[in-house]
């Protein structure tokens, strides 16, 4: 095998198995953003939030940090309920989700993240874990269990949430107020308490993604505003309320970054989903598979 | 189009003209800065030079954020545009005055705005927002990537022992260009409410749709809003390294500087000119405050506490309860 052949075949590999976890962290925002029109970007702090519990959870008492994701994932979830309700009842009610909405967001990202900073300082934490530094061997390619593993749990919260929302009546609720809030009234259904529900899984999915985060990379309370970015930009280009498009997005931009930092240098990373969000907003603001 | 507060405000307030609200302001200017003189505390420069930053940065955000109703998280690219354009200036020719870096971080800045505007502006507003986000991150990534202002290692400036023209302390100096920064934002903050631009301004807050119908260029008015804010957010930042010395891509784009420059503006209110005044004064002197007597982490808890705390509770800001009660 040429070597920089395999250079590029493993960078594209790994690429994807990154973009596999881009799925998870976006996926938060692709329901609270793509379907509820609620511009949460506080949502990374709380995959940040996701991380260090996983981080206490592991060096404190050695629990393996997916399984701590499983065990957060309630509390997230009510969590998430919580920050609907003051959203609702300040903002949504009176008709001022852009300029206070959003600035109400922006304020909760910088408490967690000075919170964050407050409590564990500005190193770098890390989680021990059996999958955390072996790798599969396939020939000339090399598969790090770190980035399989993240890979496997994400796709499997995507796929158990695409079930969920197309087969269980709750899940066909949050499609219809995604769609059509007042239909869902008409119904007989509570447009709120749907959107309260749908709010409290996209910050559970927090849970899980800040677990696969603290797998795959050390983590620091600031870096979580380098996925705002690459959050939305998934979001954006994968089109609005679309699982599916938003995956294709994830797995696109992980191979362009992995690319970019293999070839270019790890520094210049981050540019890269800024230029894919212009990009996209220029040419097709609704996306690869928007509606 | 106009809102009814819009109304009420332009009748209360005191029927200012332009020139005249702007020598009141240089009037105010110069009062305060004799007073300084007469003080002498270098610390009282260092401090107050921080407030008339933030009224600069709250105020310019106002401009766009405000009176248009389009959120600007970006705030850092371009405070940073500004900072970092007078490092380069610095380096290839140190003995540029002051003033004239400030208008060309002023310039460069006010450039990039136009260009995120016209590719974004066209959109819904949230989807400005989250670019202007990502902005702040890839110019972040430029600058770290850019050995010849410092890159990831920072930059060292030297700023001059004596500050020109008045004599004293450099950072009476940087404090003086600041102040007259100020005069200068705020007169064209009033300037704007009071004229066409400004009621154009408030269509496209209240409703962008009936404005765009009734033959209001919403685009052009957008893009003159968002090359003002920004350009004004530059010229903040240029006199950045003189004031720190020390300049690296971490402090430069601090989230503080984001952070306070929205919450000052909403805490004070944001439909006029005086309340990111209002914001920063406050706001300002309340962290210098806890920044000494508590601690310097406790201090950058407030703007965000006390900005979530407003927009839930009083989202007109302070300028709205007075207004309110009158």
């Amino acid at each position: 095998m040429d070597g920089s052949l395999g250079l590029l075949l493993n960078a594209v590999v790994s690429g994807l198995l990154l973009g596999g976890f881009y799925a998870a962290v976006s996926i938060g925002v692709a329901i609270s953003f793509g379907m509820l029109d609620i511009v949460n970007i506080a949502h990374p702090a709380f995959i940040l939030l996701g991380s260090y519990v996983a981080y206490l959870a592991n060096t404190l008492l050695g629990i393996d940090p997916l399984l701590t994701a499983v065990i957060a994932l309630p509390a997230f979830y009510l969590l998430g309920m919580a920050v609907y309700q003051v959203y609702y009842l300040s903002f949504e009610r009176r008709q001022d989700q852009s300029l206070r909405g959003l600035s109400f967001f922006f304020g909760l990202l910088f408490i967690a993240e000075v919170t964050l900073v407050l409590i564990f300082g500005v190193d770098y934490r890390l989680v021990q874990a059996p999958y955390i530094g072996p790798s599969l061997h396939l020939g000339w390619l090399e598969l790090p269990l770190r980035l399989l593993v993240p890979f496997l749990v994400s796709m499997l919260m995507v796929v158990g949430l695409q079930l969920f929302l197309t087969r269980s009546f709750t899940g066909r609720a949050i499609e219809a107020v995604a769609q059509d809030p007042l239909a869902l009234r008409l119904m007989a259904a509570d447009p709120t308490r749907i959107k309260r529900v749908a709010f409290g899984l996209s910050f559970a999915t927090a849970a899980i993604a800040g677990a696969i985060l603290i797998i795959i990379q050390p983590v620091e309370p600031s870096i979580g505003r380098e996925y705002i970015g690459r959050i939305f930009a998934i979001c954006v280009l994968g089109g609005l309320g679309s699982f599916s498009g938003m995956v294709i997005a994830a797995v696109t931009l992980g191979v362009v970054e992995s690319l970019t930092a293999t070839f270019f240098g790890p520094s210049w990373a981050p540019a890269v989903s800024f230029g894919v969000l212009l990009v996209t907003l220029a040419v097709r603001p609704s996306g690869i598979l928007g509606r | 189009m106009v809102s009814l507060a819009d109304k009420q405000q332009a009748g209360a307030a005191p029927a200012l003209g332009g020139i005249p609200f702007l020598l009141v302001l240089i009037v105010i200017a110069a009062g305060i800065f004799a007073f300084g003189r007469w003080l002498n505390i270098s610390y009282a420069f260092f401090a107050g030079y921080v407030v008339l930053q933030y009224i600069v940065l709250g105020t310019a955000w106002n401009i766009l954020g405000g009176y248009t109703g389009y959120v600007n998280f970006g705030i850092t690219a371009f405070f940073a545009i500004g900072a970092y354009s007078s490092v380069f200036l610095y380096k290839i020719a140190p003995s540029l005055p002051l003033p004239l870096m400030v208008v060309v971080g002023g310039v460069l800045a006010g450039l990039v705005g136009l260009g995120m505007g016209y590719l974004t502006l066209r959109l819904r507003g949230v989807f400005f927002s989250i670019a202007t986000l990502a902005l702040a991150v890839v110019v972040q990534t430029l600058i770290t990537n850019w050995d010849f202002v410092g890159g990831a290692r920072g930059a060292y400036v030297l700023r001059p022992r004596v500050a020109p023209l008045i004599g004293g302390d450099y950072v009476q100096y940087l404090f003086l260009v600041m102040l007259g920064l100020c005069v200068v934002v705020l007169a064209t903050a009033r300037a704007i409410e009071r004229s066409g631009l400004g009621y154009g301004f408030a269509a496209i807050r209240d409703d962008e749709g009936a404005a765009e119908a009734s033959g209001v260029p919403t685009l052009k008015l957008k893009l003159i809003a968002t090359v003002l804010s920004g350009g004004f957010m530059g010229m903040a930042g240029a006199p950045l390294p003189y004031y720190v010395t020390y300049l690296d891509p971490a402090s430069g784009f601090s989230l503080n500087y984001a952070v306070n420059a929205i919450a000052m503006p909403l805490i004070g209110g944001t439909s006029s000119w005086l309340g990111p005044v209002v914001g920063a004064v406050l706001v300002g002197g309340l962290q210098e405050y806890i920044r000494v007597t508590i601690s310097s982490a406790a201090n950058v808890l407030v703007a965000g506490g006390l900005m979530v705390a407003f927009v839930i509770a009083a989202p007109e800001g302070i300028v709205g309860l007075f207004r309110r009660k009158r």
